[in-house]
C-alpha cells in the first residue's frame, strides 16, 4: 500500500474512533437532557430539543469557519489537501445545519405555534446552509480539480466575510422591528444543570464534527491518490 | 494606479462597445425587468395592500432579477476565441480587469434600473417626487454591492456547466444584505421618514460596498489565473 | 537588472506542471536567444501546449520559473509580459468588433504610446487595411489569420510563441508565413514554435527538440537531415 493510502486509512480509522466517541457522548447528552436537567417552566418537554438544536448550530458554525480558514490557507499555500479538508468540512457542515433547521421549526411549532421566525441564530444558520449549498454545487459543476479548488476557496472566503453582514442585517432588522425573543433558553441566567447539559451537548457535537470530517477527509484523500474524485470532494 | 484605471476604463469601454453592437444581453434584461413588474402588478390585490407598502420590495426584486440577467454576459463575451487569454497575457494587472468589468456591469445594470424605475412608477402609481434623489442614491449604493460580487461570480460560473443556474445560486445569499438595506431605506424614503432612521442601513450598505469591492479585487486573480 | 548582451531572451528553468496526479511537465529547461527559432515537436499529450502556456504567462508552473530578459515572469509584475506575443489557433479577437477596433484595444492593453499609428502599421503589414472596418465575424479564414497575426505582433514582442501556426495554410500562405518568420528572426526576435509539421520550418529552425511525456526526449542543434530526424522521431514515439 502506498504511504498516502495508508495515511488516509489511518485518518479514517481515527475519525471512526472519534465518531463513535461522539455518538456515545451524544447518547449521554440525551440521557442528561431527559433525566438530569430540570424541566423548563413554560415550554415543558419540548424545550429539550434545545440540547440538540443549539449544538447543531454550533457545529455548523464551526464547520463554516473551518471552510473559510482552510480556503484562506489554500490560496496562500496551494496545498491540495487544504482544499479537500475544506470540502469535507462543508459536507459535514451542511448536515449539521440541516439538523438545526429541522429541529428549529419542530421546536417553534410545538411551543409557540409558528414554524419559523427570523431570529438571529435561525437566520444565520439558514444562510450558512445556503452558502454550503452554493459551495458544494459549485464544486460539482467544475470538472477541473485545480480550478475547482481555487473557485471553492474564493467562495469560502467570501462566505466568511458575508457572515458579519448577515448578522448586522438581522440585528438592524430586529432593533427596528422588535420581535418576541424566541428560541432562546430562559434568560437571563440558566440553571447550572442546563448549562452543563448544553456544554456537554456542544462537546459531543464537536467530537462528532471532528470524527465526521476526518472520515470524510480520509475518504477524499484515498480517492485522490487513486486519481478518482469522491463526489463533490 | 493611474495605469490601472486607464486599463480598467479601456476594458469597460470595450465591453460597452461590444454590448452596443450586439445588444442581446441588455435587451433581454430590460424586457425581463418589465415582465417582472407586469407580473407583480397583476399578482397583487389592489384592495388588500396599498401600493406604497409593497413598492420597495417589488422595485428591488425587479432590480435584483434584472441584474442577475445582465451579469451573466460579463465574462461570456470573453469566451469567444479565448479573448480572455489575450487580456491575461498582456501586462494588465488583474485588478484592472476586475474593475473594468465591474464598471461595465454597473453601466449595464444601471441602464436596466433606469428603464425599470420609470416603468415601476408608471405601473404602481407611486409618487416619488421628494424621495427621488434619495432613491437614486441608495440605488447606486446597493447596486455597487451586489454587482461587485456578481462580477467575480460571473467570472467563475462562465467556465462551469449550468452557468446561468450557478450564478443565482452563488449570488443570492450575497445579495441579501444590500437588498434588505436598500428596501428598508427605500421604504423610509417613500414614507418621508427622517435620515436618522436610515443611518444604520446606510452604514451597512457603505461598509458592504467597501469591504466586498476590496475583497473581490484581492481574490480575483485566483479566479482568472491558472 | 540588465542581462548581459548574449543572454537568452527567454528562459525556462525546471518547468514542472502537475494536474492533480497527472504530471504534464517534468522539469523542462529551455533557453532561446534573439534570432533563434526553437521548433518543438512531440506526440499528443506530451505537454507542448502546457509548456507554451507557461512560457506565455497564462499558466503558473507547479515548480520552476520563466525568465524574460532575465526577469522572472510572475503574476504580480505585469512588465515582462510586454515582451511576449502568442499566436495560437485561438485568435483572441472579438467577433463583433472590427480588426481595427480589436487592434486598438490590444494597443491599449499593451500601453502603446501612439496607438492609432501602431494599428495602422499593423493592418498595413498584414494587408488588412481594406477590410479594417468589417466585423471579424464576417472575415474569411485567411483574413482572420492575418488579423490574428497583426494582433500578436502589434506590440513588437521580442519573444514570439507559436502554436501549430501552419495548420490549415495552403502552400502559398505557408511560404508567406515563413517569410514573416524570417523577418522576425532577422529583427532579433526569439521564436518558439510548436508544430506537428516540422518539415515546414525545418530550414528556419536553429534547434529542434522533441517533448515526450513531459520531458525532452531529443534535442538537435542546427538540425541536419530531415529524413534521418524523422527516423529517430519515429523510434522515439513508437518506444
Amino acid at each position: 500500500m502506498t504511504p498516502d493510502l495508508s495515511a488516509a486509512r489511518r485518518t479514517i480509522r481515527g475519525g471512526l474512533v472519534l465518531m463513535t466517541l461522539g455518538l456515545l457522548a451524544a447518547a449521554g447528552v440525551y440521557i442528561l437532557a431527559l433525566y438530569y436537567t430540570p424541566m423548563e417552566a413554560r415550554q415543558g418537554l419540548a424545550q429539550k430539543i434545545f440540547y440538540v438544536h443549539a449544538p447543531a448550530a454550533w457545529g455548523a458554525l464551526v464547520a463554516f469557519s473551518v471552510v473559510g480558514l482552510a480556503s484562506i490557507l489554500y490560496l496562500w499555500l496551494h496545498d491540495e489537501r487544504l482544499d479537500l479538508f475544506a470540502a469535507s468540512s462543508a459536507e459535514v457542515g451542511i448536515a449539521f445545519s440541516m439538523v438545526m433547521l429541522t429541529t428549529g421549526p419542530i421546536w417553534g411549532k410545538t411551543v409557540w405555534g409558528t414554524w419559523w421566525t427570523w431570529d438571529a441564530r435561525l437566520t444565520l444558520t439558514l444562510f450558512l446552509f445556503f452558502l454550503f449549498v452554493a459551495y458544494l454545487a459549485l464544486r460539482a459543476a467544475v470538472p477541473d480539480r485545480g480550478e475547482r479548488a481555487r473557485f471553492s476557496a474564493v467562495v469560502g472566503i467570501m462566505g466568511l466575510v458575508l457572515v458579519p453582514f448577515i448578522h448586522l442585517s438581522v440585528y438592524l432588522f430586529r432593533t427596528l422591528h422588535p420581535q418576541p425573543v424566541l428560541l432562546k433558553p430562559s434568560a437571563p441566567s440558566m440553571p447550572p444543570e442546563m448549562l452543563r447539559t448544553l456544554l456537554s451537548g456542544m462537546g459531543a457535537f464537536t467530537l462528532l464534527y471532528l470524527g465526521f470530517v476526518m472520515v470524510r477527509y480520509g475518504i477524499a484523500c484515498a480517492a485522490n491518490v487513486r486519481g478518482e474524485s469522491s463526489n463533490a470532494v | 494606479m493611474p495605469d490601472m484605471l486607464r486599463l480598467a476604463f479601456a476594458i469597460a469601454a470595450k465591453d460597452i462597445r461590444l454590448e452596443l453592437r450586439s445588444r442581446t444581453a441588455l435587451l433581454s434584461a430590460i424586457v425581463f425587468s418589465a415582465l417582472v413588474l407586469v407580473v407583480f402588478n397583476f399578482a397583487r390585490d389592489p384592495t388588500a395592500l396599498a401600493a406604497i407598502d409593497l413598492a420597495p420590495s417589488v422595485l428591488w426584486i425587479t432590480f435584483a432579477f434584472g441584474a442577475v440577467i445582465a451579469l451573466n454576459r460579463a465574462f461570456y463575451v470573453e469566451r469567444e476565441n479565448a479573448a480572455l487569454d489575450g487580456i491575461l497575457m498582456a501586462p494588465v494587472p488583474r485588478s484592472a480587469l476586475y474593475v473594468g468589468k465591474l464598471l461595465a456591469n454597473l453601466a449595464f445594470v444601471g441602464v436596466v434600473e433606469a428603464v425599470a424605475l420609470p416603468l415601476f412608477v408608471l405601473f404602481f402609481n407611486v409618487s416619488m417626487g421628494h424621495a427621488l434623489p434619495g432613491i437614486l442614491g441608495v440605488t447606486a449604493l446597493a447596486t455597487v454591492g451586489f454587482v461587485a460580487v456578481g462580477t467575480i461570480f460571473s467570472a467563475m460560473v462562465v467556465r462551469t456547466r449550468f452557468a446561468e443556474l450557478m450564478l443565482p445560486v452563488l449570488l443570492l445569499p450575497f445579495m441579501v444584505p444590500p437588498l434588505v438595506g436598500a428596501v428598508q431605506v427605500t421604504a423610509r424614503l417613500l414614507a418621508g421618514r427622517p435620515l436618522s432612521e436610515m443611518e444604520g442601513w446606510l452604514r451597512l450598505l457603505t461598509a458592504y460596498d467597501i469591504v466586498f469591492v476590496t475583497l473581490c479585487i484581492l481574490v480575483f486573480p485566483a479566479v482568472v489565473d491558472e | 537588472m540588465t542581462a548581459p548582451a548574449d543572454a537568452p531572451l527567454l528562459e525556462g528553468r525546471g518547468l514542472t506542471r502537475a494536474f492533480g496526479a497527472l504530471q504534464a511537465l517534468r522539469g523542462v529547461d529551455l533557453a532561446v536567444r534573439g534570432g533563434e527559432l526553437v521548433a518543438i515537436a512531440g506526440p499528443n499529450g506530451a505537454g507542448k501546449t502546457t509548456l507554451l502556456r507557461i512560457l506565455a504567462g497564462l499558466m503558473r508552473p507547479t515548480a520552476g520559473e520563466v525568465l524574460v530578459h532575465g526577469r522572472r515572469l510572475t503574476r504580480s509584475e505585469p512588465g515582462p509580459r510586454r515582451a511576449i506575443g502568442l499566436l495560437s489557433h485561438q485568435t483572441f479577437l472579438y467577433d463583433d468588433l472590427t480588426p481595427a477596433e480589436n487592434l486598438q484595444f490590444a494597443a491599449q492593453l499593451y500601453g502603446l504610446p501612439d496607438a492609432a499609428a501602431a494599428v495602422r502599421t499593423a493592418l498595413d503589414e498584414v494587408g488588412l487595411s481594406a477590410r479594417a472596418a468589417t466585423p471579424v465575424r464576417h472575415l474569411s479564414r485567411g483574413l482572420l489569420q492575418r488579423a490574428a497575426i497583426a494582433r500578436a505582433l502589434l506590440h513588437r514582442p521580442d519573444i514570439l510563441l507559436l502554436d501549430e501556426p501552419f495548420t490549415g495554410l495552403d502552400a502559398p500562405a505557408a511560404e508567406r508565413f515563413r517569410t514573416l518568420l524570417r523577418a522576425q528572426l532577422a529583427a532579433g526576435r526569439a521564436l518558439v514554435l510548436v508544430s506537428h509539421h516540422l518539415a515546414e520550418v525545418w530550414a528556419l529552425a536553429t534547434r529542434v527538440a522533441v517533448l515526450a511525456d513531459g520531458r525532452w526526449a531529443l534535442e538537435l542543434d542546427r538540425p541536419g537531415d530531415l529524413a534521418a530526424f524523422h527516423a529517430r522521431y519515429g523510434e522515439l514515439v513508437d518506444a
